[in-house]
């Protein structure tokens, strides 16, 4: 277990490194933040001072040094944007996205495994068919167009929900309903799958031999079995839509979490800010690759020591 | 070049192999068997073609596909109006079957008179362009970093799956934004972006089914017989990626139209006054209060190409899986077995479930 959690961590470091070098090869190396981040205007003088302010008429390995002491001091320095240190926007707003993101898994949960498995219980039937057809066709809706399909309907014709920004306490249900339709639709076809082959299993035949109601064997055997890819999916799914994907659902409904923040700083050319995100982000979905391995090793004993 | 890809190795191979340059293969192997000739390759297809074609679903998608590319390569001379240049004197007409609407303007204009019929058309070409490109792109290098860590293994498989395992775990979305703001946006940077993206996915199936393959004996016979790396890479291994390569790549397809279109919604893909349907529905996200039409029909053509993309890979998925072809043929003798039992007891040929 310890070799196994070191080999991990030390895999995590690397993707954490990774980022790290991409996002200054990008912000210092591609691009030029001086000129993006100044107004056209700006003369030769204020541009050289506004360059020796932030540090970049320095050497690149300077410059590159520096930058990952700033990493792990976790200090990038204010946001041009607010003029307040970037790390701060980001814990303002992460927590609004973490809620996001559970209500919308909570959500898709919730619908998608009874959904799967009342269409399992008999493939081929008019259900399972209509419940394979919804969920290519809830696949194949563009996010950002069916939450503004959401808000034409729901908040500005019926005025039954709120749909902008986090002011009130249904402000959540039409994002959180945008975002769970793609991993709603994926969960449903894994459940569907997963109960499909379950059910055609031997134990199944053997439990329905000896007299056992079916239900129950759906409930108490099949179901239980096909737990571990679903629970894969799951976790999958949350670390993607932590890996910003939540940016286009946060961009409709002006939703104040970590993803808008992330436009807006592209918006306002805030490399510093958007730095920031991206790091906290990297190391996010590293952190949760990591437990879900853990968990699994936890779980699964069958699960190589890799 | 026909004996080239009979790889069966076995007693009478020789015999077989000059029967099948003599007659062809469908005479000596059955029919749909491809063996390199242009008119064997039409009738594999035609195989193909008539299992498509059993899949109602699938073929539909298929259809809709070969419309859309028509559209998107004629889109000049369909599209009545340029769609780059607005109408003042027709702003936000309604689409014709609704009050006020005319034939004019099909489906409507904008707020500034853009023809939204027109660049509906137009817009097919972007999605359609990046689409392919994307696929091509990161579909090449993937498969072709597979095959290099799966023939030549050791090292080389270590470092690029060290690579794929690292780069997955990136948060590529939040990176392709980044380098998109930096870079500046155009239809070019998010080909390139969304190629990086998305290569890994290929070279993992790639490298798996190249290891899988290359320990069966056919392989080990054409390495003896002293074939070089290349010929075993591409002659003898790579057709067997074919099918499930194909399914990947159709999936892939749908999945760049997606992101395409939410990179344009957010102002970092194609920029107006050039077409594209994910910067229609942002431009018509102001409008939202006004007028439903142009914030709907592009947003209709994304869901709709997609879905096509969509059914047309659940189909090619299931026929490039033996399980789940098996599974697919078992579901439709036992529904041609039930419909006709339904059908012999309404016409009262003989008692239900009483077989001869």
């Amino acid at each position: 277990m310890g070799r196994f959690m070191l080999l991990r961590l030390r895999h995590g470091l690397v993707v954490v490194l990774g980022v790290t070098v991409v996002v200054f090869v990008v912000t210092r190396m591609i691009g030029d933040p001086v000129s993006l981040m100044l107004p056209m205007e700006a003369t030769p003088e204020q541009r050289a001072a506004f360059e020796h302010q932030l540090g970049f008429d320095r050497p690149i390995p300077v410059q590159f040094a520096s930058f990952m002491a700033d990493l792990v001091t976790l200090d990038f320095g204010n946001s041009l944007w607010q003029r307040r240190p970037a790390m701060d926007i980001v814990y303002e707003t992460l927590p609004l996205t973490l809620y996001l993101v559970g209500v919308a898994l909570g959500l898709a949960v919730l619908v998608a495994v009874p959904l799967g498995v009342i269409a399992a219980l008999r493939p081929g039937s008019i259900v399972d068919r209509l419940t394979v057809f919804l969920s290519l066709l809830g696949l194949s809706i563009p996010q950002f167009w069916l939450g503004l399909l959401l808000i034409m309907l729901f908040a500005v014709s019926l005025g039954w929900f709120d749909h902008a920004g986090n002011f009130r306490a249904d402000s959540i249900v039409l994002p959180a309903v945008t975002l769970a339709l793609p991993a709603l639709t994926r969960l449903v076809m894994v459940v569907r799958s997963q109960m499909i082959d379950e059910l055609n299993a031997q134990y199944v035949k053997t439990s329905r031999a000896k007299g056992m109601p079916f239900l129950r064997i759906v409930g108490l055997h099949a179901m239980r079995n096909a737990a571990v890819p679903v629970l894969t999916l799951i976790a999958w799914e949350f670390i993607r839509a932590l890996a910003g994907y939540t940016v286009v659902v946060e961009k409709v409904f002006a939703w104040p979490g970590l993803g808008l923040a992330a436009i807006q700083a592209i918006e306002r050319q805030d490399l510093i800010l958007l730095q920031a995100i991206v790091f906290t982000v990297a190391v996010m979905v590293v952190a949760i690759n990591l437990a879900v391995d853990v968990a699994y090793k936890a779980i699964d004993p069958r699960i190589k020591l890799d | 070049m026909s004996t080239g890809s009979i790889d069966a190795s076995g007693p009478g191979h020789a015999a077989v192999a000059a029967e099948v340059d003599q007659r062809g293969p469908a005479a000596v192997l059955g029919p749909g068997a491809y063996r390199g000739r242009p008119h064997e390759m039409f009738s594999a297809l035609r195989g193909m073609g008539r299992e498509l074609w059993q899949d109602k679903a699938g073929f539909a998608g298929l259809v809709i596909l070969v419309l859309l590319a028509l559209m998107a390569i004629f889109a000049p001379w369909i599209a009545p109006y340029d769609p780059g240049k607005g109408d003042l004197f027709a702003k936000l007409d309604p689409p014709v079957w609704q009050e006020g609407g005319s034939w004019d303007h099909i489906l409507g204009t904008d707020h500034l008179g853009y023809d939204v019929l027109s660049r509906l058309i137009h817009g097919a070409r972007v999605s359609l362009t990046v689409g392919v490109s994307v696929v091509l792109l990161a579909g090449g290098f993937g498969v072709f970093m597979g095959l290099l860590a799966g023939y030549r293994g050791g090292r080389t498989d270590a470092f690029i799956m060290r690579w794929i395992d690292t780069q997955i775990a990136f948060p590529g979305l939040l990176l392709a934004l980044l380098i998109l703001a930096v870079v500046g946006p155009s239809m070019i940077t998010v080909i390139i972006v969304l190629a990086i993206n998305g290569w890994m996915v290929y070279g993992r199936m790639t490298r798996g089914i190249v290891l899988s393959v290359r320990q069966l004996p056919y392989v080990e016979a054409a390495e003896m017989v002293g074939c070089s790396g290349p010929r075993v890479v591409f002659r003898h291994i790579l057709p067997n990626l074919t099918s499930p390569l194909l399914t990947l790549a159709i999936l892939e397809f749908a999945r760049i139209i997606l992101a395409e279109a939410a990179l344009s919604f957010l102002g970092l893909g194609v920029q107006f006054p050039e077409t594209s349907w994910g910067l229609d529905v942002a431009r018509g996200e102001t409008l939202m209060a006004v007028a439903w039409w142009p914030i709907t029909i592009p947003g209709v053509a994304i869901a709709v190409t997609v879905l096509a993309v969509n059914m047309l890979a659940s189909w090619a998925r299931i026929t490039s899986d033996p399980q789940e072809r098996e599974k697919r043929f078992a579901r439709q003798l036992a529904a041609r077995e039930k419909r006709r039992e339904r059908r012999e007891r309404r016409l009262g040929v003989r008692p239900a479930g009483v077989r001869p």
